[in-house]
């Protein structure tokens, strides 16, 4: 593992820290499986990264920015860090990894349609029992990316990331 | 364009813009925050303090891009302002109905689905001509925004089909909400004294063309729905794009920014 370490980039290495960093409100996924991570930019020591939120009230961000720094201020190597918000690219669900999918269901949450078009319907199977017998409770849920269901084959309540396609 | 290619006339109309986008959805998002706990049930309760949080969202963007501009902190444009300085539409700022949150509340659900949706199209409306405006970072915001005022949409859309053509207490309720909201709806769809420049910068098309496809939109709906023409949008209340306001607004601000003022220099 020295060794790996060693022959690393900086900014490979900040990204590594970067995967121990989670969305507190979905403890289960790191911020890079949730494609928050636009860009890591590092010279000299000093390291920018370019972060998208994922809605843009998210109360969440502060946190996650201030667990960014921490993160990447214990890599070996780095100076300062700074963290952008940036708008563009926009966020999309279509950003969340497949390892990221698996961590959302995990945690009770039914990832996102793949290449969803906003205005199309919208199939979400239950995170527990893999039905697709459900019914939509509640578009908003308890956090804005989420929505509330339920699923009529296993009776369990549960909840599904939003779909948030780029509508431009 | 940026700051450094535009003349001083056309940074301060960009800037008299954002004011008016950033205020809008400020004072509606307070005023959606006020329901909290008393809409009609509880998946309401959560789906609409869900998109009052997301306004609030929209205007904290709004405002970041002000400070970006120089016009001072987002925090502070927030709660700092005197009324006179907002410049959101009057009718965003009217109250829920009688009584205040903590005492006796009688709020009206019929004007606020009929103001959130009026509002709700309008401002998919906006946005979508913002998407092209001259200043780029006005136009990233834009489309970020738009993601999520697709679902704002959908569900005030939603509340307004289904009360207007309910009972006969719910479409006459209704009835008297939409005749309430349309005498000052011409407040928000005016860009103020400065419109002319807005345009000429490019930063959003002629307040004319936006307000013709809102009437459009609306007009079907109300004629999905049996609801009679109104004819033209009136600007009753005054001009908030102008700095006029009313009493509904001053007392928002000074409950919203009660806990801010006491120590503005707080952490949060």
């Amino acid at each position: 593992m020295e060794a790996v370490l060693q022959s690393m980039n900086l900014k490979e290495k900040v990204l590594l820290a970067l995967k121990e960093v989670t969305d507190p409100e979905i403890s289960s996924i790191s911020i890079l499986d949730l494609g928050m991570v636009e860009d890591v930019e590092a010279t000299d020591g000093s390291v920018v990264i370019k972060a998208l939120p994922t809605f843009v009230g998210c109360p969440a961000l502060h946190i996650i920015e201030r667990d960014i720094k921490k993160a990447a201020s214990e890599v070996d190597g780095v100076k300062e860090v700074k963290v952008d918000f940036v708008f563009s690219p926009s966020w999309t669900t279509d950003r969340i990894t497949e390892e990221g999918k698996i961590r959302l269901k995990e945690f009770g949450i039914a990832p996102p349609p793949a290449n969803h078009v906003m205005g199309e319907p919208w199939s979400i199977d239950c995170p527990y029992c893999g039905s697709s017998y459900v019914t939509m409770e509640n578009i908003f849920g308890p956090t804005a990316c989420r929505s509330i269901l339920y699923c009529k084959s296993c009776k369990n309540p549960f909840e599904a990331m939003k779909p948030v396609a780029d509508m431009n | 364009m940026n700051t450094k290619t535009m003349n001083e006339q056309e940074q301060s109309a960009l800037i008299e813009l954002i004011y008016q986008l950033g205020d809008d959805d400020f004072i509606l998002a307070y005023r959606g925050s006020e329901w909290l706990g008393l809409a009609p049930h509880i998946e309401e309760d959560v789906a609409f303090s869900s998109i009052s949080q997301d306004m609030m969202g929209h205007a904290a963007m709004y405002y970041h891009l002000l400070e970006e501009l120089g016009e001072g902190e987002a925090d502070g444009l927030a709660h700092l302002r005197k009324p006179e300085a907002f410049r959101n539409a009057i009718l965003l700022e009217k109250v829920n109905g009688s009584g205040t949150y903590l005492k006796k509340p009688d709020y009206d659900w019929a004007f606020t689905v009929v103001r959130n949706y009026f509002y709700a199209v309008y401002k998919q409306i906006r946005l979508e001509s913002l998407r092209l405006s001259s200043y780029e970072p006005l136009a990233d915001a834009a489309r970020k925004i738009i993601t999520e005022q697709y679902y704002h949409l959908m569900h005030w859309e939603l509340w307004f089909k289904q009360l207007v053509t309910s009972t006969e207490e719910a479409k006459k309720r209704m009835l008297s909400a939409v005749g309430k909201a349309w005498k000052d709806f011409g407040g928000v769809l005016t860009l103020g004294p400065s419109y002319s420049e807005m345009v000429k910068g490019g930063f959003i098309e002629d307040e004319n063309l936006l307000k013709k496809r809102w009437l459009n939109r609306i007009e079907k709906m109300f004629v999905e729905t049996g609801v009679p023409p109104q004819g033209e949008p009136l600007i009753e209340s005054g001009n908030g794009r102008k700095g006029e306001h009313t009493q509904d607004l001053a007392d928002a601000l000074t409950t919203l920014s009660e806990v801010y003022a006491t120590n503005p220099a707080s952490g949060w």
